[in-house]
């Protein structure tokens, strides 16, 4: 079919250049001379936008160019001939440039002789080695140009030239401004010479000056401008093909005007109106400009809107391809699956294929697959022949069996995904490369996705809704690939800090704790029943407690799991406030302690297996004994900790947040110190004695010295609530662990929501001088400028209502500006460091081979291969080498 | 008080957050390309007018070396090529 049939060609590069006016004409199959598009019959119009000349595009039409019908005709340039030449706008700068640095008399540059024979030399050296520097280098060069006054060639006197974009050019002669129409544009870049436009920058071979001013317009063929035909009957044209009638109508006019002699005024007239739509028609976008629109409201999608933005087609149909063997659908949680896993649902499985060679060894399984069909999972949906090449559609086949019984070694059977293949899954936004890690498929009943909650923090995903993609990949090569790399557990620990990004969250936290604290005892059942759920298969540790029943304590049941030369020690998340130890000795059991595999002393919580917790029991298992054992732990030890929480339960009633009359009255007895500590501080300021914040306003400083004071009484009532509240109160289980909520919340909950702020300050705007009309003019204490007194539990006042509301909006506004601003920042970040590479010598480089970093992160440490970014941890190393030693001994 | 004179001085090299700078002999600077098995424009760059350069009178195609302190390694070292402009 075509010249490059059975050649191989290797594209070695592109080059890019301004297409001449001999190519436009050569191109050209037909010239557009009327507007109208269709004859009253219906048929196109000859010499109109629709003319045969364009191409076939209708079934059975047979091309009048190349006699091809539409399924083969490739579609053949037309063009316009314009009455007068136009600019075309994008090159407007790019003429600027050459008409300041040329003679406007004789056409050569700026420069004299020898000069440009010296910057020509330098330009073509740097062009080789540095070609960015050779860019700036032609700017410095035209600046050079430009500045001279005076023709070093034949004398005649310059003038500056003033660019109004998209293509207004003036020239500035000392008794006023002198318009340059395309016509004298064209005729002074005409006279430039090959050697100048080189120093310029300009490839003259491929662009010379002169053709970005057209005279003949090319015109796309048909199928780049498709008509659409409606139920009605009424054909629609394409916005290009509008644009263009448009171009056609003002070269007639003007075509009109020139040939009757019309005023001069009405011909210049007549011409800027062509220059404006053979603008438009390029880009509809530009400034200066007015836009072509369909029937004076919505602007019409031309040249340049076809490429540009989102939806246009380099980010929409080239960056942003849709795929085929994919599949998205609603995730929701499901516990019981392993972290690898994902559920698929029957009904995504039967759609989604996979091809299997049949071999001698699976060709039994490949019939079950042909003759449960399409419609019976497991089954399949094509069948390659190896004998004749033809695909079977098994929808439109009715002996299955028949095809069952024929199958052939050598053909492929296009498969429904099964339990043990490999996937892809994916939630957008895409921030980082654990966005999308390889699952293996469970497939499932029901309609949604299912996953297991431990793997939701690289997805940074959760179940109100959230929809997540899956795509399946069909060479062995793929699957290998994704097995190898992308599969969950090699991605529990993070490159960004070295630390395990999945772990537990939330119950799991709440679970670990309830399990492994000193007041938890479990009997025989419940040890069994923990056990199981964690899929423990072994015999039961001796019982901690003999008399007078058995019974476990948590941390024996943990230690089952870790391996058996395991080390740890660190400091749990409850180590702090009253809990506080700083060493071993601890008597709030807040002190983890890992010797030999047991659990020894200490409560497991978020910071023991915690997700995004660096240096925790997870992490130091997944870089001492394989990221395989630590996602063993989570697929056992973890179900254990969930369980072990669903047993006692974990909720919270009213009365979790509730706090003795005498804490509430300690706290009202504060509330008014502080009033006073205020009132007094607003004295101060309005008799002028308040004390200065060197380089503050006394206004600025009284807010300060407010609001300081305020946070310090949230912060007591909160320390009040907290020292009034029982310990294993699920609320307070859940902060203090690290589960879910802090100190804040609690206080708010049950102390006081404290001072609301709209842009770190307190709340001042509303009303003339007043937040709200319940409050004087100019009040500045707290409860006029949105302090909170109320908590959530006993209620709140009106007006605190409103404040608290004010606050809680810019917290919204905040998150949605921000996303749309750090999206934003990731793209430009990701486009301009998405091809660096870490070579073998550890050095950083890019695309090019020019080197970026001398030393990966100047240390060439891998995170994940590291403790927290320290290459080695000298003391684990000693430690276990002491331990040896004293093994041996 | 802004000087008039915008000479540079000396001074600046001892500044803590102008790291050191040598300008690299041809020997050391073709062990530099070598060990790295690169060309010279394959280097990061640096102006003949950085300050520092000036002083040091790097002229274009010398390697500088360039010894600072990183959060993450210690020390880290980097050649720089210098460019005319």
């Amino acid at each position: 079919m075509s010249v490059y049939d059975n050649e191989s060609h290797v594209i070695k590069g592109i080059k890019f250049g301004v297409l001449p006016p001999h190519e436009i004409i050569r191109m050209a199959k037909v010239t557009v001379i009327r507007d109208a598009i269709y004859e009253a019959d219906g048929s196109p119009v000859a010499g109109g936008l629709r003319d045969p000349h364009f191409g076939a595009i209708e079934p059975g039409e047979r091309c009048p160019v190349c006699g091809n019908t539409r399924d083969t005709c490739p579609g053949h340039f037309g063009k316009i001939d314009l009455a007068r030449p136009v600019i075309v706008p994008h090159y407007g700068d790019a003429l600027h440039g050459i008409l300041q640095a040329t003679c406007r008399n004789c056409g050569r540059i700026l420069i004299p002789t020898d000069r440009i024979r010296y910057l020509t030399a330098i330009k073509e050296r740097l062009k080789k080695r540095w070609p960015k520097l050779a860019d700036t280098f032609v700017e410095e060069v035209k600046r050079e140009a430009a500045a001279r006054m005076e023709c070093p060639h034949c004398g005649a006197r310059q003038f500056k030239i003033r660019f109004i974009k998209p293509f207004t050019f003036y020239e500035e002669h000392p008794e006023g401004e002198r318009r340059l129409n395309p016509i004298d544009v064209r005729e002074r870049v005409e006279k430039t010479i090959d050697e100048d436009l080189v120093l310029l920058g300009v490839d003259p071979k491929y662009s010379r000056p002169e053709w970005m001013i057209i005279t003949s317009l090319p015109v796309p063929p048909l199928s780049v401008r498709p008509s659409i035909t409606l139920e009605t009957g009424y054909r629609a044209e394409d916005d290009l093909t509008h644009a263009l009638a448009e171009i056609v109508r003002q070269n007639e006019r003007l075509k009109n005007f020139l040939i009757s002699n019309a005023p001069e005024t009405m011909i210049e007239d007549a011409w800027l109106t062509l220059q404006h739509v053979v603008a438009s028609y390029i880009d509809n976008e530009l400034p200066n400009t007015y836009q072509l629109t369909h029937r004076r409201k919505r602007a019409l999608k031309t040249l340049a809107q076809r490429l540009k933005g989102k939806e246009g087609r380099l980010r929409g149909n080239l960056s942003g391809k849709r795929v085929n063997y994919s599949a998205r659908t609603v995730i929701s949680p499901d516990p019981m699956i392993s972290v690898n896993e994902v559920g698929v649902p029957v009904e995504i499985a039967k759609i989604l294929t996979v091809p299997i060679m049949v071999t001698p060894y699976n060709i039994e399984e490949a019939r079950r697959y042909v003759l449960n069909g399409p419609d019976k999972w497991p089954g399949a949906t094509y069948v390659y022949k190896a004998r004749n090449g033809k695909k079977i559609d098994l929808r439109y086949i009715r002996n299955h069996k028949q095809l069952a019984e024929g199958l052939e070694v050598g053909d492929i059977v296009e498969r429904h995904l099964i339990d043990g293949d490999i996937v892809l899954f994916n939630r957008q936004p895409s921030l980082h490369r654990m966005s999308i890690l390889g699952h293996i498929v469970r497939v499932m009943p029901y309609k949604t996705f299912r996953l297991n909650p431990l793997v939701c923090p690289p997805y940074n995903a959760d179940f109100d809704g959230d929809e997540m993609n899956l795509h399946v990949p069909r060479l062995y090569e793929a699957m290998v690939e994704a097995k190898e790399l992308l599969l969950v557990e090699k991605h529990i620990l993070t490159p960004r800090y070295g630390g395990p990004i999945i772990g537990g969250r939330q119950d799991y936290i709440s679970g670990a704790y309830l399990l492994t604290v000193k007041t938890s005892l479990f009997t025989e059942e419940e040890v069994g029943q923990i056990l199981a759920a964690a899929g423990y298969k072994g015999p039961l540790p001796e019982p901690a407690i003999l008399k007078p029943r058995k019974l476990w304590t948590g941390k024996q049941l943990v230690s089952l799991f870790l391996p058996e030369d395991l080390d740890f020690k660190g400091k749990s998340k409850i180590n702090a406030g009253s809990l506080k130890c700083g060493s071993e000795d601890c008597f709030h059991d807040s002190y983890i302690i890992v010797s030999g595999g047991k659990l020894l002393m200490g409560v497991l919580d978020k910071n023991a297996i915690g997700a995004e917790q660096p240096e925790n029991l997870l992490h130091i298992i997944a870089l001492e004994y394989g990221v395989s054992k630590a996602r063993l732990l989570l697929d056992t030890l973890f179900k254990g900790f969930i369980r072990a929480l669903e047993m006692r339960g974990l909720t919270m009633a009213l009365d979790d947040i509730e706090i003795p009359e005498e804490a509430k009255e300690e706290i009202m007895g504060m509330v008014d110190e502080y009033k006073e500590k205020v009132a007094q501080l607003i004295r101060d300021y309005e008799e002028g004695r308040l004390e200065v914040i060197p380089g503050r306003t006394p206004e600025e400083s009284l807010e300060l010295k407010i609001i300081g004071l305020l946070q310090e009484l949230r912060e007591k009532a909160g320390q009040v609530a907290v020292s009034h509240m029982d310990p294993f109160n699920d609320v307070f289980i859940m902060a203090r662990t690290g589960a879910r909520g802090g100190e804040v919340n609690i206080t708010q909950m049950a102390a006081m929501l404290g001072q609301q702020t709209v842009r770190g300050k307190r709340i001042r705007r509303g009303f003339r001088k007043r937040t709200l009309p319940h409050f004087k003019e100019n009040d500045l204490s707290p409860e006029a400028r949105g302090f909170v007194r109320g908590n959530f539990r006993d209620g709140l006042r009106p007006t605190e209502v409103f404040f608290h509301a004010a606050g809680g909006r810019e917290g919204l506004v905040d998150t949605a500006v921000k996303t749309s601003q750090s999206g934003y920042m990731q793209r430009r970040l990701i486009n301009a460091l998405q091809d660096l590479v870490v070579s073998y010598d550890g050095t950083v480089k890019d695309a090019w081979g020019n080197i970026i970093q001398f030393k990966y992160g100047e240390d060439g440490v891998d995170p994940t291969l590291s403790y927290h970014g320290d290459g080695v941890k000298i003391d684990r190393i000693i430690q276990r080498v002491a331990k040896k030693n004293g093994d041996r001994r | 008080m802004p000087s008039k004179s915008r000479r540079i001085t000396k001074k600046i090299l001892k500044h803590e957050l102008v790291p050191e700078h040598r300008i690299l002999s041809l020997e050391e600077a073709v062990e530099v390309l070598r060990r790295y098995n690169v060309k010279p424009w394959n280097l990061p760059q640096i102006s003949i007018n950085d300050p520092v350069i000036k002083l040091l009178g790097g002229k274009p195609g010398d390697i500088v070396e360039i010894r600072r302190r990183s959060p993450t390694g210690g020390e880290s070292v980097a050649y720089r090529i210098v460019v005319p402009f």
